[in-house]
């Protein structure tokens, strides 16, 4: 197969765009990799036309993951990463979300999305309607929280050890009072504070 | 037969007793497999309904050995991050790196040297038969046989020595660096690697009279646990898992990374997408490999030169040059604290690794540290199967088609 030029991924999302307009609300093509956005309410029929689509072929679903961006209004990133074994061509979708909105569930075309929708549920909390088990994945029995959120502290809140006296593990808030973060980003290229004294400067 | 109080007669024809068996509804009920089981590889918990003897459902519970990988590499410079790769699959750290420096290096757009490429290419096969030694054997070992992985640790052990006398350490390599590897090879290293991959195919010869022919290893393989191709897309494997069931695809052949495009090798299939096919790839792929390990070592001879960029904003200087040059020592410390920044946008770059795609996707802010890190294992999605593979089968195959399956519980978890 040849080697994936920028001019092939153009035609791709071309071709994308034009068959599926109703879902595609952009793309872009950067690093020799193509990112499609598409319509969250849209992704079943975008990934099935992906799929079963003589000229798309992809066949598989590599990775679907969360991104979370706090500072957005819907806030959640859901990626898709297709493959197409007979194209030799890789593709990234990314559809937005928020806490509350249930992105639907793409089990039904590819049937290992089932986990990888589990363990975006886990860790971000995005819900996926239409999933047939949607439970935790990779946490603990019992766990509260996303902990890949951007606002769920490293250290999160529990800590477990073994107790001797009860003969059993015990769960208790953690003691850590901080996670040390060193800043160590330099004030002259990009750091977004004022520097310890700089205030005089326009005394 | 109890409330027959007839005194018993002194001869009991066949017919007779046929009669007095009755027939009795069997319970269907639920055993953990795991977490502490041998078989388990790790620290899996399997919820296996059973019916007799035969599996009606499995419901894996995974997590147990999960670390918060990713959440730990938001925290972390690109150049703090590299050690968390080898805590990944842990009997290939090398590969592993491998994904995340190429993820880095396709954003910073660095250009790795032609030494370097060969001696990461030579250690991600290295790793490629550590990882099938470790598989294949203890697949043997699950299903009864003990001799294997005690001759399989020994060669290991030989290739864990090449990792310690490459970096310092048996295991935990983070020798693969954004630019290039960390330090050359010495002469001797070299050198001995060659012996070894002289040596090497005499042990597997060794181990095909064991394994390969073996009555009882075929019994409990052959025709366990198939996949057909269309189940081999379907659920996202890749790897061994797509080759056993006969779809030629191979990362290194069709999309080549390194210099894997100027190598000799060829990539076995399997026919029949059972256990034993994926086995049989598996003892293939390790003669592969040697084949590529040679010529790699032919080419580092006749290729000296530096094993990394010489872009001194991303790859820390040589410890000589910092003794004279004060920008040296500037950039020293910088990148040992601060580290580089790397260009704001979204990569995936993936290694075949010996389980399969093993993929990074990678989000940058701009900032020293990855927003998003997102790991593709590829034992995740080829342990979500376990449930319709085992369906039907007896308890005993549960083993094998795990055994086949090559999971290994710090890349699931992560």
């Amino acid at each position: 197969m040849s080697i994936v030029t920028k001019e092939r991924l153009a035609a791709l999302a071309e071709q994308i765009t034009a068959k599926a307009a109703w879902a595609v609300t952009g793309s872009s093509i950067a690093f020799g990799e193509l990112n499609i956005e598409a319509r969250a309410d849209q992704i079943v029929p975008l990934l099935t036309l992906l799929k079963d689509d003589a000229d798309f072929q992809f066949q598989q679903l590599i990775e679907l993951c969360g991104v979370d961006y706090p500072e957005r209004p819907l806030r959640f990133d859901v990626v898709y990463l297709l493959l197409s074994l007979t194209k030799n061509l890789r593709l990234r979708i990314k559809v937005q979300t928020d806490e509350d909105t249930a992105v639907p569930s793409v089990t039904g075309v590819y049937p290992n999305a089932d986990w990888c929708e589990r363990e975006t549920f886990d860790m971000y909390g995005v819900f996926f309607s239409g999933h047939p088990d949607l439970r935790r994945i990779l946490t603990d029995y019992g766990f509260h929280g996303h902990p890949l959120r951007k606002d769920f502290p490293m250290t999160g809140y529990v800590e477990v050890r073994y107790d001797d006296s009860l003969k059993r593990v015990v769960y208790e808030p953690v003691k850590i009072t901080e996670y040390r973060a060193f800043d160590f980003l330099s004030p002259w290229e990009g750091a977004q504070y004022a520097l310890p004294g700089d205030e005089k400067a326009k005394v | 037969m109890a409330d027959d109080m007839t005194p018993l007669p002194t001869v009991v024809s066949a017919e007779a007793d046929v009669a007095l068996v009755t027939e009795t509804k069997v319970r269907k009920f639920n055993i953990n497999f795991g977490p502490q089981h041998p078989a388990a590889h790790g620290v899996l918990r399997l919820v296996l309904e059973l019916d007799g003897e035969v599996v009606e459902r499995v419901d894996p519970h995974i997590g147990l050995l999960h670390r918060g990988t990713e959440k730990l590499i938001e925290a972390r410079t690109y150049l703090q991050n590299t050690p968390y790769f080898d805590r990944l699959d842990y009997v290939a750290p090398m590969n592993q790196e491998h994904a995340f420096v190429l993820a880095i290096e396709k954003m910073l757009g660095l250009e790795v040297p032609k030494r370097a490429q060969l001696i990461r290419v030579l250690f991600s096969e290295i790793g490629r038969i550590l990882s099938h030694l470790l598989n294949v054997t203890t697949q043997a070992m699950d299903v009864g046989a003990l001799t294997p992985p005690l001759w399989g640790f020994e060669q290991r052990e030989k290739l864990m020595v090449f990792y310690e006398r490459a970096c310092g350490a048996r295991l935990h390599a983070n020798y693969f660096r954004p630019g290039g590897v960390h330090q050359d090879l010495p002469e001797a290293l070299i050198a001995d690697i060659d012996a070894w991959c002289v040596a090497f195919p005499n042990y597997m010869r060794d181990m095909d009279d064991l394994i390969t022919g073996n009555r009882i290893f075929k019994q409990r393989n052959v025709d366990i646990g198939v996949v057909t191709r269309q189940e081999a897309l379907d659920w996202g494997f890749s790897g061994v898992m797509v080759r056993g069931s006969g779809i030629a695809w191979d990362l290194r052949r069709n999309q080549p990374y390194e210099c894997y495009d100027e190598m000799e090798f060829d990539i076995p299939l399997g026919k029949n997408g059972d256990c034993y096919d994926r086995y049989l790839c598996r003892m293939e792929e390790m003669r592969q490999s040697v084949r590529i390990m040679r010529q790699c070592v032919a080419k580092l001879a006749q290729t000296p030169g530096p094993v990394m960029t010489e872009d001194y904003k991303v790859v820390p200087p040589r410890r000589a040059d910092m003794k004279r040059s004060m920008e040296a020592l500037i950039h020293h410390f910088k990148l040992y604290t601060e580290g580089f920044h790397v260009p704001a946008g979204e990569v995936y770059a993936c290694v075949e690794a010996p389980k399969g795609e093993f993929g990074v996707f990678l989000v940058a802010d701009g900032s020293n540290k990855p927003y998003r890190c997102k790991i593709r294992a590829p034992g995740f999605h080829h342990l979500q199967s376990m449930d319709w593979m085992n369906r039907g089968h007896m308890l005993a195959d549960v083993s094998a088609i795990l055994g086949s399956l090559d999971i290994v519980f710090g890349e699931v978890d992560r």
